[in-house]
């Protein structure tokens, strides 16, 4: 297992490398970069300017300035971020902790709601829940997530249960242990409703699908005529194989989630690695940029690695040699 | 005796029609594509027309009762305003004058296609009052206009960014499956890449590299560009797969053996095999490419300002405190979502009436 794992980072991580690469890449292409604005300010000198590019090698082709980086970064030095003034890994830090916090809470509500709806959908099949359910998911799968976290946002200015955005109430420092976990909780529920939503759609239709395969199948007519409770054949003999196909797809909808968390947190103001990225787009800043496409690349690729040991927890035929 | 045959697509057709939501999907689809084309007549406004003194003006109720509670032909009447306490507009209407509601009438100046120059509009009133279906914005443009002009853009966006991703898409992924081995895998590795990297930002990445400062023209084929770009990976994989057990097939051979060149054998027997998978895709790729657009429109790196797109319309919703106050500029969203809607629907029933896989074995 350990010998996969070690296998599978050497796959992954040129992953990363082109992720960050691509941000070098589009901040050199793109007309004009960060010191164009620094040099229009009469407060910064011009031998400030070409101090910073000297010590990034920015004034040298991409190539090279993405050399340095990466060496740099192998030490921890994420480089600097010219429109935050602190080091950039100050910044990525925060922010990663907050989009990990917003993806771990989502991935949550998904799974657990749509797999027993899955579950529950196939078992009455073609009774009026299912259909229900099944409209729902529909609805889910089609708003679109922008559109969602507004009106939930305006129902949540109109009402005041919960509030409008950002992550933090004023005044959440002088809360108690429990009392910052619950307010937390509550600026939580938007967007992982909505990124949720979309979701919950798409996994309970697979679900619901794997379900109904394996409940057609052999074994689970011999656990029936064997004489086992229904709930028996279900949740032990037919969940354990429905379920195997739906680990797989863990992985791979990593990268949708984080995708859709991205939106989500800038029209939420979520303070994590998607509203950063568009903050790092703004302003040309080189290294946030990257850093940022770094960071999202390293939570990917934990989801990849999760999945993995997720998937062979769950389905012991499978042996990573 | 003998039977009437149907093509496949005849078939496909017909079990298409069984599909009562996919139908309706369809006509949906119809009128909003109509109601793009000929915005400018349908639009009782030109997009740009403000009116700065009734910003945020409420939707203009229509009138269908005079004052004894008899039937009349439907006016409605001019608003006007005071501030509250807190400085924001309340409307009120200004019961003196009635103003009826006129079919065909003369206004803004427009042009359908750049085929046929007009200024007859299929509704409007007296240039004196303003008609404000769906409320107005923060420059008392009439939205309803605006979101009928927007379809324009936020309509064909998609279709033109799946058009051009799917001749990628095709190209590139019949190549990889015709030829197997090293062309096959790097082409494939590349396709991955471009899938694992998260869509949102991917799009930014590249939206970076152009400037901020285009005109609208540019920005559509900037957004037509970064979503095609996006877009073309999954259709390369799909087609790949077909491609690699349709070039086992007894036709290809058969081409093969008479000597016909490689991209002619994809071009005239593999791609074609693949249209019925393509009808499906187009229809469900599209949703996808509309919500790019939008988003990025959303946060004011699409279709600027005077210029209207379903994206750019919502982003005047951005500020939370404006939906508290004026609901309505939320309109465009709906729009959005109803569309994404049908084309998935439209893109269920056509699965299964045109199940690619049954064409493959």
């Amino acid at each position: 297992m350990a010998t996969y794992i070690i296998r599978r980072l050497f796959f992954l991580i040129p992953l990363l490398i082109i992720m960050s690469f691509i941000g070098f890449l589009a901040i050199n292409l793109a007309p004009g970069n960060y010191f164009d604005t620094l040099k229009q300010n009469p407060q910064i000198s011009r031998e400030t300017i070409s101090e910073y590019e000297a010590k990034y090698h920015l004034d040298k082709d991409v190539f090279t300035q993405y050399f340095y980086w990466l060496v740099n970064v192998s030490k921890f030095d994420f480089g600097y971020s010219f429109a935050y003034k602190i080091p950039v890994i100050k910044i990525l830090k925060l922010r990663l902790f907050n989009t990990f916090i917003l993806s771990l809470s989502v991935i949550l509500f998904t799974w657990l709601i749509a797999i027993p709806l899955g579950i529950y959908c196939a078992v009455n099949q073609h009774k009026f829940s299912d259909r229900f359910f099944s409209f729902l998911s529909f609805i889910g799968l089609s708003i679109p997530n922008f559109f969602f976290t507004l009106l939930l946002l305006y129902f949540a200015s109109k009402t005041g249960i919960l509030p409008s955005g950002g992550m933090h109430s004023l005044g959440y420092e002088d809360l108690s242990g429990f009392g910052k976990f619950i307010d937390l909780s509550k600026h939580l529920v938007i967007p992982t409703v909505v990124i949720g939503t979309s979701g919950i759609a798409g996994l309970q239709r697979l679900m619901r699908g794997n379900m109904l395969e394996v409940l057609r199948s052999q074994y689970v007519m011999a656990a029936r005529a064997k004489g086992l409770s229904e709930n028996r054949v279900i949740y032990v003999h037919a969940l354990r194989n429905a379920i195997n196909p739906m680990v797989t797809i863990f992985g791979g909808s990593l990268s949708g989630l984080l995708s859709g968390a991205a939106l989500t947190e800038i029209i939420c103001s979520w303070p994590g690695l998607g509203s950063l990225m568009l903050e790092a787009v703004r302003s040309q800043d080189l290294f946030l940029f990257a850093g940022d496409l770094l960071m999202t690349g390293f939570l990917l690729i934990i989801g990849y690695i999760l999945a993995d040991i997720l998937l062979a927890w769950v389905d012991p035929r499978i042996q990573y040699q | 005796m003998k039977k009437k045959s149907y093509s496949q697509f005849a078939i496909g057709f017909k079990k298409l029609r069984k599909h009562k939501l996919a139908v309706f999907s369809f006509y949906l689809l119809l009128l909003l594509y109509a109601s793009a084309v000929f915005a400018g007549f349908l639009a009782p406004y030109h997009y740009d027309n403000e009116k700065r003194s009734l910003s945020y003006n409420p939707p203009t109720k229509i009138h269908f009762l005079n004052e004894d509670g008899k039937f009349t032909k439907p006016y409605i009447y001019e608003m006007s305003y005071k501030f509250d306490e807190f400085y924001n507009r309340i409307y009120t209407e200004d019961k003196s004058q009635k103003y009826k509601l006129n079919f065909f009438i003369r206004g803004d100046k427009y042009s359908i296609l750049g085929l046929i120059n007009s200024d007859i509009h299929l509704f409007g009133v007296d240039p004196k009052a303003r008609l404000y279906l769906l409320g107005a914005d923060s420059r008392g443009r009439d939205l309803f206009s605006r979101i009928v002009y927007g379809g324009q853009i936020s309509l064909s966006i998609g279709f033109v960014a799946v058009f051009i991703s799917l001749i990628i898409g095709l190209f590139v992924g019949g190549i990889s499956g015709y030829f197997k081995g090293k062309t096959d895998t790097i082409l494939m590795r590349l396709c991955e890449i471009i899938m694992v990297i998260p869509g949102f930002y991917l799009m930014l990445s590249l939206r970076s590299i152009f400037s901020y400062s285009l005109n609208s023209l540019q920005i559509y084929f900037v957004i037509v560009c970064i979503m095609s770009f996006i877009g073309w990976p999954g259709v390369a994989r799909i087609v790949r797969g077909m491609a690699l057990s349709l070039r086992e097939r007894e036709f290809v051979l058969a081409a093969r053996a008479l000597g016909v060149s490689n991209l002619k054998i994809i071009a005239r027997h593999i791609i074609p095999h693949t249209f019925s998978y393509i009808v499906v895709s187009v229809s469900l790729a599209i949703p996808g490419f509309i919500l790019g657009e939008s988003a990025l429109s959303l946060l004011g790196l699409g279709i600027q300002d005077p210029y209207a797109s379903w994206g750019n319309l919502l982003s005047e919703s951005m500020a939370i405190a404006q939906i508290k106050f004026h609901p309505w500029i939320l309109i465009p969203g709906f729009f959005i979502f109803i569309t994404v809607m049908a084309f998935n629907l439209l893109g269920d029933g056509l699965r299964d009436a045109f199940d690619p896989k049954m064409n493959i074995e």
